[in-house]
């Protein structure tokens, strides 16, 4: 296995730049995710008018994969609706777990969050990738909470 | 300090051990394994698998209850397996030899049935900031119970005990010290002797947790005078689901039985039960006989091999991999008490823990990333995670070179 499919460019660049790294406050919803295994914890910032992801922010620390996926679906899910987002979260949690892509996607679609596939050689290395995501869907369904991996 | 000389023939005498273990010729993502994990969990020797076997195929029967000669095989093996631990402790009695789980069954017990029912508010219970979760949860359980408080002594930039600190902590409330004799997160090794005197200047009872001990240092617990004394058999080349808590006979016979079942009784009738002597009072239900004869066979294989020798080799591979790692640029080593363990707990600049982990796994070489079960030493240095290498006798100066050079290789994919 090579470690560049699972560090790609896209993933060393997003982790090394972080888009959309940073605070917005209430009445933003937020949520905290957190990782005990590797000590990874984030908190997404979700600012949603009418349906729609307005702005959506990150912060916390953790490892490359976990920092790359938030910061990548950050820029993904910005001024999506939220019906959006939730189709995005099922490709993304069938893409890390080998599980059957749905059939109108195809990892075209899934542009940057492609670089993400490599993820699931990697089994010990799903959770991280997916903290991000699980977190947001906690800010959006359910403000203030926190969620745990494990 | 090993000279140069002493070095070279400590290497030629390990060199031959690493055969006696099946499991480190295996290949890796195409690589030769390089196993420095062995804080978390060390690897057996054919002596000890081939023990285990031997007693599943000859002697296995259920202990203590037969008149059979299997039940009789079964239970000399297992109370020889006890004897075996006594003598590799020194303890004075194979009554102080108490078969648990492991290291955290052992602490659990000790909590339970020692500190839970003597313990009342305005009591203390004092640990170190050194200590594993299994050192800490325990006791938090017990404060809880019983309104006691849990006091932590403080330790300083180098992850040393500051054992004036931990002087003055010890006050007439006082009731309970565990302390950890090897920290694994950091490595450091802690002055037990110190602890044990100072607190039995208060008459205080002092518990040791040597689960990081117990590999590298020979032990006598009659010259240590501790009073309880924990480890696990997986850690010393022996089997997991096998551990040991020593007790000092005087409180062992105090204590009330911490789980009731088969074994632990002399006499049942629905109007009371009358326990059974020491050790067997704490050991309710079938014990694990097959990990017990495993755990003795890992004892004579260790005292065969010496553990002064060990020792000497250790140290020489924990100065050669603080060398190499040191040069190799962004490393900075976490923990770096005078008196250490061979482990090395790391951060390298740029790289998460659980990156480099990924990253050294394809190098076939198993290192532990995380907060090693010890969130509250992670936290004192303000880090979430550190890189683990853990040595044992089987390592080489090799691998440890093979180690640094990966750890340059992750740092260059981050640049």
């Amino acid at each position: 296995m090579d470690l560049k499919e699972l560090y790609r460019d896209v993933i060393l660049d997003h982790n090394k730049r972080p888009r959309n790294f940073g605070v917005l406050a209430p009445p933003a919803a937020s949520a905290r995710g957190h990782n005990p295994l590797c000590g990874d914890q984030l908190t997404i910032y979700a600012k949603v008018e009418d349906g729609i992801i307005k702005e959506l922010k990150f912060e916390g620390s953790g490892c490359a994969i976990s920092v790359a996926s938030a910061s990548l679906m950050t820029e993904a899910l910005t001024g999506k609706t939220l019906g959006e987002a939730d189709a995005l979260y099922t490709q993304i949690h069938a893409l890390l777990t080998h599980a059957e892509l749905p059939n109108s996607t195809c990892t075209a679609e899934l542009g940057k969050l492609a670089a993400l596939s490599g993820v699931r050689e990697f089994p010990a290395r799903v959770k991280c990738a997916s903290l991000c995501w699980h977190t947001l869907q906690a800010a959006l369904n359910n403000p203030t909470t926190s969620v745990c991996t494990e | 300090m090993t000279t140069h000389n002493d070095s070279a023939a400590l290497d030629k005498k390990f060199a031959q051990y690493r055969a006696d273990f099946p499991i480190l010729s295996q290949i890796i993502h195409g690589k030769p394994l390089v196993y420095l994990d062995n804080g978390a969990s060390a690897q057996r020797p054919l002596a000890v698998i081939e023990a285990e076997q031997r007693y599943a195929t000859s002697m296995h029967a259920n202990v203590h209850r037969g008149v059979h000669t299997l039940s009789q095989r079964a239970t000399d093996a297992y109370e020889g397996a006890r004897e075996r631990v006594r003598a590799f402790l020194n303890a004075k009695s194979s009554r102080e030899i108490i078969f648990t789980r492991g290291t955290t069954e052992a602490i659990n017990l000790v909590a339970q049935s020692y500190a839970r029912p003597r313990l009342g508010p305005n009591d203390e219970i004092l640990i170190t900031w050194l200590e594993h979760h299994a050192n800490i949860v325990p006791w938090q359980m017990v404060a809880a119970a019983t309104g006691a408080k849990l006091v932590v002594a403080p330790i300083n930039q180098a992850g040393e005990l500051d054992f004036e600190a931990f002087k003055s902590l010890l006050s007439t409330r006082t009731r309970l010290v565990a302390t950890s004799h090897v920290s694994n997160a950091l490595g450091s090794v802690l002055p037990v002797r110190e602890i044990v005197a100072a607190a039995h200047a208060q008459g205080v009872p002092v518990l040791l947790d040597g689960a990081q001990a117990v590999p590298h240092c020979a032990l006598d617990m009659q010259e240590l005078d501790c009073d309880f004394y924990v480890f696990s058999g997986h850690k010393l080349y022996g089997p997991t689901g096998i551990g040991v808590l020593y007790g000092r006979e005087s409180l062992l016979q105090e204590m009330p039985p911490w789980q009731g079942g088969g074994d632990m009784i002399l006499s049942v009738s629905f109007q009371g039960t009358t326990y059974n002597e020491l050790p067997y009072k704490f050991e309710a239900g079938t014990p694990n006989m097959s990990g017990a004869v495993g755990l003795a066979a890992a004892i004579d294989y260790v005292d065969q091999i010496g553990l002064a020798d060990i020792s000497a080799f250790e140290q020489d591979l924990l100065a050669h991999a603080t060398q190499a790692l040191t040069a190799v640029a962004g490393v900075r080593i976490i923990g770096t008490a005078a008196d250490k363990a061979s482990l090395v707990s790391f951060v390298v600049d740029g790289v998460h823990p659980h990156d480099l982990g990924t990253i050294l796994d394809q190098d076939g070489i198993a290192i532990r990333t995380g907060h090693h079960c010890a969130m509250p030493v992670m936290e004192f240095f303000g880090l979430p995670a550190t890189a683990r290498a853990s040595f044992a006798f089987y390592n080489t100066k090799a691998e440890i070179d093979q180690l640094a050079a990966a750890v340059a290789n992750a740092r260059a994919l981050f640049l």
